[in-house]
């Protein structure tokens, strides 16, 4: 059994998502790929981002 | 005058295999690509796009079982609705790990909760895949 921390998890459904995204959502393998990298970005990024304001709110 | 055989002999030869792939029943690589995730794409000679797609959705749905993720077998409600629905895009990775009575009955821990999650999302990333194939099939998507 694999216990994943809350950021590994987000990495790794990140990383799946951003994969299936990219080749189904774009035509050529260079903007398959672009579009992946920013969907990666976006999923982390927004992770992070919401953890903050979370993390303000609480406190 | 010499002339180089090479180019001139790759052209048909990819034209007669993409040919090839696009006789036979349209729906193939739709349902191929929904009971194996890739197979659609494998189907079109898609061999890169193929593995990149089985090995995200299958690692994806390994990771779910081995975060201990639930698997819905029912709808008790609407909540449980969607997630069976969401499980039903795995096809026969769905399938098998009803068979052999893999994956928690119930959420225990906190990691079971988001394996749950990356099962049901690789059912949904298998749907979006196994359209896809179909697209590339009708040619609504361009090679």
């Amino acid at each position: 059994m694999i216990h994943a921390s809350h950021f590994t998890a987000v990495l790794l459904f990140a990383l799946f998502a951003s994969t299936v995204f990219g080749i189904t959502q774009r035509e050529t393998p260079r903007r398959m790929f672009r579009y992946g990298v920013y969907c990666f970005t976006l999923f982390v990024g927004s992770a992070i981002f919401l953890s903050w304001v979370m993390f303000i709110i609480a406190r | 005058m010499r002339y180089s055989q090479k180019g001139m002999a790759t052209a048909p030869t990819k034209t007669a295999a993409g040919q090839n792939a696009q006789q036979g029943f349209v729906y193939l690589p739709l349902i191929a690509g929904w009971l194996f995730p890739g197979a659609g794409h494998f189907l079109l000679r898609k061999w890169g796009r193929g593995a990149l797609l089985a090995v995200s959705i299958i690692g994806m749905f390994v990771l779910g079982l081995a975060m201990k993720g639930k698997i819905y077998t029912g709808a008790q409600d609407i909540l449980d609705m969607l997630g069976f629905v969401g499980d039903l895009g795995n096809g026969l990775l769905f399938l098998l790990s009803r068979v052999f009575g893999l994956g928690a009955d119930q959420v225990q821990v906190t990691t079971a909760d988001y394996g749950t999650k990356f099962i049901v999302v690789a059912g949904l990333l298998n749907v979006i895949a196994a359209v896809d194939a179909h697209n590339l099939r009708t040619g609504r998507k361009p090679e």
